[in-house]
């Protein structure tokens, strides 16, 4: 049992800004309050800011993907974070091993991250590594927007297989939710090519990516899945892309959940970009903005860009050959049977390029003017930078004068090419509680997290910040009382003290089963048919719960 | 049982009948028919060739471990990556070397992957896909026997629906048996790999006056129509082994492949696939990868991963003299390693674990058998291309698994350490 003794809580989703206590018992938030404070561990927040665990909605921490990375970058790995102790080495500077990166999460405030891109083929894999990775807990998306079986389903315009498939692959890949990755272009890719616009076909099967992305969006509101669709748009990294990012939203017109949104835009960033080349590219965030904003299907996250190190890492292989073209940098490519596409690809953002540094303040205008019930920080981790910048991206959102001095070091061509220059809007504390903790959780549908009401998992953190004084121009020391939480308990166990970790504990990973809600029977012909061409057997697709560490089963239906 | 996976070699086939009552086969190969036969088997644990119970033994290596200054923990690639992840762990609470077989394998593959990453892909890309199958340097049909059937030469797909939609090269410095299988076959001179990369990648990109009338024993002609025939095929897959990895030039020879395979993807679709030994080599690399950053050659000595693999190799940290005690895992270094090194092993205390006898049980101080990965035990595998498969618990066995051998072993190492 803890307590966390007279701290500024911040809870938006109970309207909760002011000094209260918090009682934990059991893991949970609990609001006894006849409470015996020697049998409690007795945490003083006095002038402190308490908040509930932070939540990554995407940051490509498991798999496949980012394990070539790491093979193929030990340059990577000289930036010692831990030594072997009582707890594990961790090192790494963007990318990360398993360990350093539960540790980096929680010192920071994080206590929950998504890995938004598996590959069924490979999602074993993508569970040993999240089984490795400690305290935090975690989730899985396997990707489905260059999956034969949805093709064909798609062509035949049956949502209800596609519905019945989708809840087959979440129970067999023990996975959360349904990713889109350039649906269509990287089938395309498998032809040398790529799909330019909605209403490009894919190859052989002849369906549209409108018809796939459409489709899907249906089929996950016929299964009324906790997460939507969370897509990431055709044409990433293109000038001009913007209006392919702002066709896709519009698909989800007149589709509605009232729980939460129906379609999710991820990494935004690398798809509001203006212009005909790379000569006139600009911010293209104006329509987007003005779309979120209005309409109550539509979420996103930012995909902030750091200046630095990075190494971009998607499932979209088109895009990735594309970057190894334009920087002449390694290349890893993987080709997935016919489910997906990978690559991988280092990169440095430098302020010193212009088209860099608009990148860096078009995230910035998405994080200032997008509504905060409507948007989550982050990096597209690590295509965009490190995630233990997170802080820094908080900083620059609370406060005007670090943008100001950060805009500084970037590329003047910035002044002409984005808006960022004219904003003057600085978030406040509870914005970014929004943007990391309460529009995260309602985006993924896990209502025990991201607030810190009765019964919410105890995922709580105390920083060194107090909100009555607030003061947006001291924005170093945010920023490192931000990166640096005077504790953080995960579950109940205090796991972080003075930013340095304390307890080592597995998190959870959780799946969804919606089985319940359809028949595996209609599409059983289709998956007969289909285990022809893989090249693993049918019997030996996919991953039990028993083999994971920790596994949560969410039924739904 | 049916579905059962055979772990020998890197096909990591799952499609197999085993009997385990009667150890009946059927469809292996008879590599992988070999390891699932009833073989001699280490009976017990011993101590200085005496008997002593799992419990003794795993103490005792634990107490090796953890008083040597820098043990080599080598092998790895023929058990599982339950087991792997132990290892790793292992290797940096007592703070030594983690390495692997591929470091005296593939790793010019490896280190020319660091130089130039790699346009891979899922064997069913070959199945489904392929119509240009080229194997260079190496023999599928000897060293993977039923990769041709399964997925390369003769698999059915979905868009290339047999052997007829697909044309196959081999490539090679000798008519190998599986060039027998081959509508092309090319030779080429020994360690001539190298040069004959440079000259397709020069016609590739129309600089037919830089190439001579001959390379590599190939003539200009001949390497003309192979580039025309590469350019004009939808997509290609290169398989390649040892043959180039092995020979004058090793890695720098795969990072010309890399090359030309990035060349191609700007005419048509081509990936590259090594072609992988033993059956989870690929998840010894993938499993340390994440733990500790690096695949192979890891020093743990300062209490946090270091990656040099001319320093710290199981044979450059033997020949050294570097490391005072070793854990030897599902390998035998005393029959593949250089004489020196395996000198130096006779020198130090050497833990083996290992479900067969072989030449490093002759010199191991701590001999501890396990049950055989993927016969009496479970746990996940990776397929060459990196696909994970689990492989089997078919037969029950008294003896323990790598997994639970090495989960005792930590537990005992952390334990000395508090105390
Ligand atoms: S090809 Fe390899 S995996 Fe397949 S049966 Fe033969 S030895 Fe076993
Ligand atoms: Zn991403």
């Amino acid at each position: 049992m803890i307590l966390v003794k007279n701290g500024h809580v911040i809870d938006p989703v109970n309207g909760i800004n002011e000094e209260m206590d918090l009682f934990i018992k059991n893991g949970r938030i609990s609001s006894e309050f006849k409470i015996n404070e020697k049998e409690c561990e007795v945490i003083d927040a006095k002038g402190k800011l308490v908040v509930a665990g932070a939540i990554d909605i995407h940051a490509h921490i498991a798999a496949r993907k980012i394990n070539s990375g790491r093979a193929m970058r030990p340059e990577e790995f000289r930036r010692v974070r831990q030594k072997t102790g009582k707890f594990r080495a961790a090192v790494g500077r963007t990318l990360l091993t398993a360990p350093a990166i539960g540790y980096e999460y929680v010192k920071m405030g994080y206590t929950t991250a998504i890995e938004p891109a598996t590959p069924s083929l490979y999602t074993l894999h993508t569970h040993e590594e999240l089984d490795s990775i400690p305290i935090i807990d975690k989730a899985a998306l396997p990707l489905f927007g260059n999956w034969h079986l949805v093709f064909k389903f798609i062509a035949e315009n049956d949502i209800e297989k596609l519905a019945s498939f989708i809840s087959w692959v979440l129970e067999k890949m023990k996975g959360y939710g349904v990713k889109v990755v350039n649906p269509g272009g990287v089938e395309a890719w498998m032809y040398g090519s790529n799909a330019h616009s909605i209403d490009d076909l894919v190859p052989y099967y002849d369906v549209s990516v409108r018809d796939i992305i459409t489709g899907l969006i249906k089929a996950n509101e016929m299964l009324d899945l906790p997460h939507s669709i969370h897509i990431h748009c055709n044409n990433l990294g293109e000038p001009g892309n913007y209006e392919t990012t702002v066709d896709t939203m519009k698909l989800a017109n007149g589709i509605r959940n009232n729980r939460r949104q129906v379609l999710h835009v991820t990494h935004v960033q690398f798809n509001a970009f203006s212009g005909s080349g790379w000569k006139d590219m600009g911010s293209g965030t104006e329509e987007i903005i003005k779309l979120v904003n209005k309409s109550d299907n539509i979420t996103i996250d930012m995909g902030q860009v750091i200046f630095g190190h990075a190494t971009t890492m998607t499932a979209d292989g088109p895009f990735q050959f594309d970057l190894h073209k334009l920087l002449k940098n390694k290349w890893i490519n993987l080709d997935v049977e016919l489910e997906t596409g990978t690559g991988v690809v280092p990169l440095i953002y430098r302020p010193s390029s212009p088209v860099h540094s608009v990148m860096w303040a078009i995230a910035l205008e998405l994080g200032l003017l997008v509504n905060p019930d409507k948007n989550v920080i982050s990096t597209d981790y690590p295509n965009g930078g490190p995630f233990d910048r997170y802080p820094y991206i908080m900083t620059l959102l609370l406060s005007r004068k670090y943008r100001e001095k950060e805009m500084e070091r970037a590329h003047k061509y910035l002044q002409r090419a984005a808006n960022l220059p004219s904003i003057d809007i600085e978030r406040t504390l509870e914005d970014i509680v929004k943007m990391t903790r309460s529009s995260p959780a309602r985006i993924l549908g896990m209502h025990n997290k991201g607030h810190l009401g009765e019964g919410a998992d105890a995922d709580v953190v105390v920083y060194d910040i107090n909100p009555a004084e607030f003061n947006p121009d001291k924005y170093r020391e945010i920023e490192k009382a931000l990166s640096s939480a005077l504790f953080t308990i995960k579950g109940g166990t205090v796991v972080v003290k003075n930013g340095k970790i304390a307890g080592d504990i597995w998190g959870r990973t959780m799946w969804v089963d919606a089985t319940l809600r359809t028949t595996a029977e209609i599409i059983e012909p289709d998956l007969e048919e289909y285990f022809n061409y893989y090249t693993v057997n049918r019997e030996n697709y996919g991953v039990e719960e028993r083999w994971m560490r920790r596994a949560e089963r969410i039924e739904v239906g | 049982m049916e579905n059962v996976t055979c772990t020998f070699c890197g096909a990591v086939c799952d499609d197999l009948y085993f009997d385990g009552d009667e150890f009946r086969t059927k469809d292996f190969c008879p590599l992988g028919e070999a390891k699932f036969s009833r073989k001699k088997r280490i009976e017990y644990p011993t101590i200085d060739g005496k008997k002593v119970s799992y419990e003794e033994a795993v103490e005792r290596a634990a107490e090796i471990l953890h008083n040597s200054k820098r043990p080599l923990l080598f092998g790895w690639s023929s058990t599982v990556n339950e087991a792997i992840r132990l290892g790793v762990i292992l290797a940096e609470k007592v703070r030594g070397i983690y390495d692997q077989c591929a470091s005296v394998c593939h790793a010019p593959s490896v280190l020319a992957m660091i130089e130039e990453g790699i346009a891979s892909g899922s064997l069913g890309q070959i199945k489904n896909r392929t119509d240009l199958a080229i194997f260079w340097g190496c023999n599928p049909v000897e060293a993977h026997p039923r990769h041709p059937t399964r997925y390369s030469v003769m698999a059915r797909g979905l868009l290339t629906k047999g052997r007829a939609d697909r044309k196959v090269v081999v490539v090679d410095v000798r008519k190998t048996v599986s060039a027998l299988m081959a509508s092309h076959f090319i030779q080429v001179k020994p360690g001539t790999d190298y040069l004959v990369f440079s000259a397709m990648r020069a016609l590739m990109e129309g600089y037919e006056d830089a190439v001579p009338e001959e390379v590599g024993g190939v003539r200009k002609e001949k390497l003309i129509e192979f580039v025309e025939m590469i350019k004009s095929a939808k997509y290609i897959t290169i398989l390649f082994g040892l043959g180039i990895a092995h020979t004058r030039g090793h890695d720098r020879n795969v990072e010309n492949v890399i090359k030309l395979v990035q060349l191609i993807n700007r005419y048509t679709r081509c990936i590259l696939q090594p072609m992988r030994g033993h059956f989870n080599v690929v998840g010894a690399g993938e499993v340390a990868a994440w733990e500790c950053g690096f695949e192979w050659a890891v020093d743990f000595s300062r209490g946090y991963p270091r990656f040099a693999p001319s320093e710290f190799t199981g044979v450059e940290a033997l020949l050294r003299k570097d490391c005072d005690a070793a854990l030897i895992v599902a390998s035998d270094p005393a029959a593949h390693f250089p004489r020196a090194a395996v000198e130096q092993l006779k020198r130090i205390p050497v833990i083996q674990i290992d479900p067969f006898p072989n030449m490093t049980t002759l010199l191991s101080k701590v001999v501890i058998p396990c049950a055989i990965s993927g016969i009496e035990a479970e746990g996940t595998a990776y397929r060459m291309d990196g696909v994970p498969i689990r492989v089997k618990k078919v037969v029950e066995s008294e003896y323990w698994s790598d997994e639970e051998i090495l989960e005792k072993m930590l537990e005992k190492v952390l334990k000395l350490r508090e105390d």
